[in-house]
């Protein structure tokens, strides 16, 4: 009897939807710390861009424009020529995307197309490997391996070269141009291949006329996320290409150069104090700057090719 | 007219059915195959080159005093130098990447996948965030150097340091665990919210235990890359330092310091021979640490790899 009549009173009202007061609390303040530890990223590309273009703008207001456009990069003189390190930025990139581009698509069609699954579950860590390698490690590979043994025997140059730098920087960013591409020529539809097939057409002609026209935006992507990784590679540079003072307007690959990456780490540890000269703290966030646009315009431009591929599939 | 020493086809019939045959050998897809190959072993063989010379270069070192060499100290003199500055530099670096980057990362994470509506806010977020991914180490080190250094007064300290080591490996962590938040379907939450667990209830006890493999794999990767990035502490100062040896550990928080990638490059610019095998000798204790945090993370994404 008591039952059913305590049933009855209990019909379920509002307030029993509703969670308990200590629950609720508890799920806003967890909601609130996770909002937090998101928003922390704003907070960090605001730090970013605001220190850089503090310090950069303080540079550009100060410094005399002949200096920027002088005979060489020899901050400590009051030397800043931009095009020295533009040029030794853009040579060293070179190099090392005619050696990552065509190993990184390469690698990207076989793993894709050709490799079976075991070759495939052997060949992918392996590359993940090559991937893990501290760039001041292929640094070091560079001064004493690539530039003795594969630069010099057709230069007879310098030990310390862009060219045995961009090689060794091609290397490094090869995993993470076959790893976008291949991801790519993944996304493809396994219709279009049975298509090609269905019409007759070879492995080859289905791999290269139409696996891979059906991902150029990913390969494109790829190949401009890796420009910009090599623009920002710094410690092989420094080791190996060989400026650590300064250097003179350079466009021989053969000799030593120096890049913007490398001409921030030499300004940093130059001396005990980055404060030595006038304008020398200045001028490394100017470069910075430079560099942080620069990249940031490519990693926008290959996202948006990433997202083409990820719409059309 | 007819090509000699080759029987022309009589019917339509036999023509398809030779062609169907396939009667020549596709020899250029053969050399596409091994061209392509090729560029992937090129790679490999370049690490394999990289990685015996390093190591026969590191002989000496490890066969003449490996027991030195691990626990002695700094030194302008190459017959003396040690690197166990720099292996608890780094390790105390880790420290920070993991107390900071790590928590954070992961709730930074959890709220964009599991909390965040797709509003313009929360498209921004994942953007930037994917963009902090793409900015080269050197510009953290920047960051570091304006904030940490200069305008919080930390010094060229191993705080700093730390600081800036998780503020570069979080994008990373962020990326890597949302990646394997989404990884698990949406069932496995609506069965827990259709018993009236809440958001947080949810999460805890379906989505993260199910994600973890894949959050574990890619904060242990972040940790590997946090552990060899060089760049961005030469400029928050660990070049300069050799450790502040002795003292507690609050003392070597707020001491200088060093770790073991910029004793590498430390080395490597010595312009002596003998430094040589030392270089060599600190990239082995260098690339063994990350091989192995590396292959703990392949082998445990292999072994938890689910397929919904």
């Amino acid at each position: 009897m008591t039952t059913t009549k305590e049933a009855a009173s209990r019909t379920l009202s509002l307030a029993d939807l509703r969670l308990d007061p200590r629950r609720r609390r508890r799920e806003r303040t967890i909601n609130l710390v996770f909002m937090g530890a998101a928003a922390l990223s704003i907070v960090i590309s605001a730090a970013i861009v605001l220190s850089l273009i503090g310090n950069a703008f303080a540079f550009a207001i100060r410094v005399d424009p002949a200096s920027i456009w002088t005979d060489g990069w020899f901050p400590r003189r009051g030397m800043y020529d931009i095009r020295t390190l533009l040029a030794g930025t853009l040579i060293i990139a070179g190099v090392a995307m005619l050696i990552a581009a065509p190993l990184g698509i390469g690698a990207a069609i076989y793993l894709s197309e050709y490799a079976r699954p075991r070759t495939r579950a052997l060949l992918k860590p392996a590359l993940e490997v090559l991937a893990a390698i501290p760039s001041v490690v292929l640094g070091f590979f560079a001064l004493t391996w690539i530039s003795p043994n594969l630069i010099h025997p057709i230069s007879g140059g310098p030990l310390f070269n862009m060219a045995a730098a961009g090689v060794a920087v091609g290397i490094l960013i090869m995993p993470l141009i076959a790893s976008v591409a291949e991801d790519a020529m993944h996304a493809v539809p396994a219709y279009l291949r049975e298509a090609s097939y269905g019409l007759g057409a070879r492995k080859r002609t289905t791999s290269l006329r139409v696996v891979v026209p059906a991902a150029i935006s990913g390969v494109v992507a790829a190949v401009i996320v890796g420009i910009s990784r090599a623009i920002g590679e710094t410690m092989i540079v420094a080791i190996a290409a060989g400026a650590t003072g300064g250097s003179l307007f350079e466009l021989n690959p053969f000799r030593p150069g120096q890049t913007m990456t490398a001409a921030m780490t030499s300004l940093a540890i130059g001396s005990d104090s980055v404060r030595g000269a006038a304008l020398t703290f200045e001028s490394l966030f100017f470069v910075g700057f430079l560099l942080f646009a620069l990249t940031l315009g490519l990693n926008l431009v290959s996202d948006s090719f990433v997202r083409r591929v990820r719409e059309r599939y | 007219m007819a090509s000699i020493g080759r029987p022309q086809p009589v019917t339509t019939t036999e023509l398809v059915e030779r062609r169907l045959r396939g009667a020549t050998l596709d020899w250029r897809g053969y050399v596409l195959q091994g061209v392509l190959l090729l560029s992937l072993l090129l790679a490999l063989a370049v690490l394999a080159i990289l990685l015996a010379d390093i190591v026969i270069r590191s002989i000496p070192i490890f066969t003449e005093r490996p027991l030195e060499f691990l626990t002695g100290q700094l030194s302008a003199r190459p017959q003396r130098a040690g690197i166990s500055q720099g292996i608890i530099g780094s390790l105390l670096l880790m420290g920070f990447v993991v107390v900071l980057a790590l928590p954070l990362g992961i709730g930074a994470a959890v709220y964009l996948e599991e909390y965040a509506h797709d509003t313009r806010t929360t498209r921004f977020i994942s953007t930037n965030i994917r963009n902090l991914a793409g900015v080269p180490a050197i510009v953290f080190g920047l960051l570091g150097l304006a904030v940490f250094v200069s305008l919080l007064k930390l010094g060229t300290t191993l705080i700093a340091g730390g600081l800036t080591l998780a503020v570069l490996v979080l994008p990373i962590v962020v990326i890597t665990t949302a990646e394997a938040l989404r990884a698990v379907p949406t069932s496995i939450r609506e069965a827990a919210l259709a018993v009236g667990a809440t958001r947080w209830e949810t999460v805890r006890s379906h989505v993260l235990p199910y994600a973890a493999p894949g959050i574990l794999t890619g904060s242990i990767l972040s940790l590997a890359r946090a552990f060899g990035e060089t760049a961005p502490l030469l400029l928050v100062g660990a070049v300069a330092g050799t450790f502040s040896s002795g003292g507690n550990l609050i003392a070597q928080l707020f001491g200088s310091y060093t770790a073991l990638p910029t004793i590498v490059y430390n080395f490597a610019r010595e312009s002596k021979a003998e430094f040589r095998a030392l270089t060599a000798a600190t990239i082995v204790v260098l690339l063994v640490v990350i091989l192995l945090v590396n292959a703990t993370a392949i082998i445990l994404r292999n072994r938890y790899d689910r397929r919904w």
